[in-house]
């Protein structure tokens, strides 16, 4: 395998500068090097678009959480809470 | 109790925040009794450090701060240990996604469309469903590496440090992650 191929093939290699691309800037090498496997493989091109996808999302589920439908703590719960700190708040 | 422009109110910090720091926690620990737990231990944790208070943040950022140091403590405990034979559980799993010489995928591994990438919001509450399982499947470190860094978008030299994980090792766990998701996705959603 020339080098030109060794990149072509190696999927692992490119998703994990798929990866790497999404958080931060790759060094030119890895740039050259993550464009000619995309520009080859349709397989890494789909990975590509649904790590995109799979970041969105995660951001989603935390903003969701903290909309109006989020989750509630329970009556109860809250009163204890409330009777934890009003007792710290008398002992100082 | 502080100065400038914000001030605390312990008082009302129940019906003010305890929602809110419970769906924060929610969203990064997925387990009801571990996040109300949280959720206290931060009140009783503020009321200690009032004093400290300067009012340079708001109560509701202050309190997120405390609440957060928690969580990653958490995180911490769930990436030591025990969960080292996760990880090499999940490791091995993941030497089947490439051919071993070249790093091509293998046949049975290689992504298939989902049928949502160019995000339909229709499909995207189960879809939010499957994920959060997948994202609770991961090993502790990963799933820790992960959250941090895709849900609090945190630096990733504080995760590295907060974690004790070295830089190389950082980017090793965060496609590990992202196959691991990847692939639990397609499992369970095509």
């Amino acid at each position: 395998m020339n080098h030109f191929e060794k990149i072509l093939n190696n999927c692992k290699q490119a998703t994990l500068l798929i990866g790497k691309k999404q958080i931060k800037n790759l060094s030119f090498r890895e740039a050259i090097t993550l464009r000619i496997h995309l520009a080859g493989c349709s397989m890494c091109k789909l990975y590509n678009k649904q790590s995109h996808v799979i970041n969105t999302m995660v951001h989603q589920l935390f903003h969701d959480s903290m909309q109006s439908s989020a989750p509630k703590l329970d009556d109860d719960f809250k009163k204890e809470l409330q009777e934890r700190i009003e007792e710290g708040l008398n002992k100082n | 109790m502080a100065t400038e422009n914000h001030l605390l109110d312990p008082r009302h910090w129940v019906k003010a925040h305890a929602d809110y720091l419970y769906a924060y926690t929610l969203s990064r620990i997925n387990n009801e009794e571990q996040a109300k737990d949280l959720v206290q231990e931060t009140f009783l944790a503020a009321l200690e450090k009032a004093d400290g208070f300067e009012g340079k943040s708001s109560e509701r950022t202050w309190l997120t701060a405390i609440l957060k140091n928690k969580i990653v403590d958490v995180y911490r405990k769930k990436s030591s240990g025990l969960g080292n034979t996760a990880e090499k559980k999940a490791e091995d799993e993941q030497q089947d996604f490439f051919d071993a010489y070249t790093g091509h995928w293998n046949d049975a591994y290689k992504p298939l469309p989902f049928g949502m990438e160019d995000h339909d919001p229709f499909v995207s509450k189960e879809f939010n469903q499957i994920l959060q399982k997948c994202l609770q499947k991961l090993p502790g470190l990963w799933m820790s590496v992960f959250m941090m860094k895709h849900m609090d978008d945190a630096a990733t030299e504080f995760i590295c440090n907060e974690l004790k994980v070295s830089q190389a090792n950082f980017w090793v766990i965060i496609h590990r992650a992202k196959l691991n998701l990847r692939a639990c996705l397609q499992k369970n959603w095509i």
